[in-house]
């Protein structure tokens, strides 16, 4: 898969974005509450359309292709670009059958091959372990750091190419937090992944590139190392020192 | 100088007047609540009192007998409304349910405002006028009293209290989890009928339950559209005997085994307005909550 490129521009919350995230690598996007990050993430996988009177301007190309246009289709697009939440959203449903209702929907897999299909994912997202013998019960039963993996192993079913997570530690604690971290870096060899976080500390540990911003605008991007070592914008050195946000 | 310490204790009057009228209070809450309580108290035990006598197996088994010969039940009646019940629940149900959908999917406009009032004013209407007019629509052509008939009046009276139920419940649903399903890829009717009606099912359920406890003891709107009957009869298109209706006609009689009866019939149907109110509690225990 090709990086995305795209520029974009969207009065109220984002304005004239021009960024390319390059494929199978973590791209963190850091900055201040309300600067537009989760918004700005959730323009890649077109999830911002539920909402009534958003306006989306400018073009997202995903692999070359803009994801706006009228003869996209947005079901599939949601299929290649996943998303994992601030609060993991488990259905209330069982843990077999959440892991399966992607595939289910989407026609993927039946029977034998969809028993398969959940263990696998179950096992990509270092889940399948604790939950084995469980795989009948409630998806509810589990701790918030098991409900996380799980949303995850949810959306690495129906073969992503791309996942979007939007704080996803946010809900967590440090030790579950970890492990997520840890899952994400093995995940990365597989998908792009990029994560919104507010924790800067997260953002420098698990990204190879950061992107920061401000009111809507992103301010700087570039490799993670440089940008929290050495920003070149001030106002991005003032962000990482904790001056504000 | 008083210390803080001692500031903390308060004067005694203070004190007493304030543990009094706690106390006062408290004790006009119990007493209320007490009050409730004490008509449906009055009535249970009454209605257990007069009809325990009368019931038996000849009661659920068989069909009233004519005036002056003892025993006989009634069978017909309780077959009747479960009919009539299930009549309802084919109109009622399907209509209130996707109404209800209806309005908490996309019923934010002026339609869906218009809807609802319309199902506020058609539950307030009053379940004669209701029945007079299913007896305009249907008996009149069809020139017959019919199971049919009185199955459509308590359908088209359950219709709005299923239709609230479900749009509150469905509305409760949180967002994120249907998020989560448009994030998987799932299209609006999939993330509905999949995830959204999954969530709010225990809820739907007692809705529905309370709905048909709600229809099961109407009595007038059947006076002119099942009407009644004192014959065993399971057909669609002719006069259907309903519990209520046959309390009514035996209550107002002046045969004292008629009347005991009457008893018998109406505790039957507390009998089953309780086990549904029970079952629609049962339904809602504990697994109400949709997410953490």
């Amino acid at each position: 898969m090709r990086g995305l490129s795209f520029h974009y521009g969207r009065f109220q919350a984002l304005r004239g974005i021009d960024l390319a995230i390059r494929e199978r690598q973590i791209t963190a996007l850091i900055g201040p509450s309300g600067c537009g990050k989760s918004t700005f993430l959730r323009t890649l996988n077109r999830m911002n359309e539920v909402i009534d009177g958003a306006r989306t301007e400018g073009t997202v190309l995903l692999d070359g292709e803009d994801i706006y246009q009228p003869y996209i289709d947005v079901v599939a697009l949601r299929r290649r670009v996943g998303m994992v939440f601030q609060r993991p959203n488990p259905f209330p449903m069982s843990i077999f059958d959440n892991i399966a209702f992607g595939p289910r929907i989407h026609g993927l897999a039946r029977g034998a091959e969809l028993d398969a299909l959940v263990e696998t994912s179950l096992q990509r997202a270092a889940l399948w372990e604790e939950v084995r013998e469980k795989l009948r019960e409630s998806a509810l039963s589990l701790s918030g750091g098991q409900q996380q993996r799980l949303c995850i192993a949810r959306l690495l079913a129906v073969d992503p190419d791309v996942v979007l997570m939007d704080e996803p530690c946010s809900a967590l604690d440090p030790i579950s937090t970890l492990r997520i971290e840890e899952l994400m870096d093995d995940l990365r060899e597989s998908y792009t992944i990029v994560i919104v976080t507010h924790n800067m500390q997260q953002a420098a540990r698990v990204s190879q590139e950061t992107g920061f911003f401000l009111n809507g605008e992103l301010i700087e991007f570039g490799p993670s190392e440089r940008i929290f070592t050495d920003p070149h914008d001030r106002r991005t050195e003032a962000y990482i020192t904790g001056r504000f946000g | 100088m008083t210390s803080p310490a001692s500031r903390l204790r308060g004067t005694l009057p203070r004190r007493t007047r304030r543990l009094l009228a706690n106390g006062l209070m408290w004790a006009c809450a119990t007493l209320c609540a007490a009050a409730a309580l004490v008509p449906l108290g009055f009535l249970l035990y009454y209605v257990a009192a007069q009809g325990l006598p009368a019931i038996g197996l000849a009661f659920f088994t068989q069909v009233p007998k004519p005036v002056g010969e003892p025993g006989g039940g009634m069978a017909n009646a309780i077959v009747g409304t479960l009919i009539l019940i299930g009549l309802a629940s084919l109109v009622g149900l399907p209509i209130g349910l996707l109404g209800g959908i209806y309005l908490a999917e996309f019923g934010s406009n002026r339609l869906g405002a218009a809807i609802r009032f319309s199902a506020d004013v058609l539950s307030g209407v009053p379940s004669i006028v209701i029945g007079i007019f299913v007896y305009a629509l249907v008996v009149v052509p069809m020139h017959r009293f019919s199971a049919l008939a009185g199955g459509l009046t308590l359908g088209v009276m359950m219709i709005p209290t299923v239709m609230r139920t479900s749009e509150e419940l469905i509305r409760l649903v949180p967002t994120s989890l249907r998020e989560a399903a448009l994030a998987l890829g799932a299209t609006r009717p999939v993330t509905v009928f999949r995830v959204v009606l999954l969530a709010a099912r225990a809820g739907l359920v007692t809705g529905v339950l309370l709905a048909i406890a709600r229809v099961a003891g109407e009595t007038a709107p059947l006076l002119f559209t099942a009407f009644g009957s004192g014959l065993w009869s399971t057909r669609l298109d002719e006069p259907i005997a309903s519990l209520p209706v046959q309390v009514f006609t035996y209550a107002i009689s002046p045969y004292r085994d008629w009347q005991a009866q009457a008893w018998a019939g109406a505790l039957v149907l507390v009998t089953i307005v309780l086990i549904l109110s029970a079952a629609a509690r049962y339904a809602t225990r504990g697994r109400f909550r949709t997410v953490m």
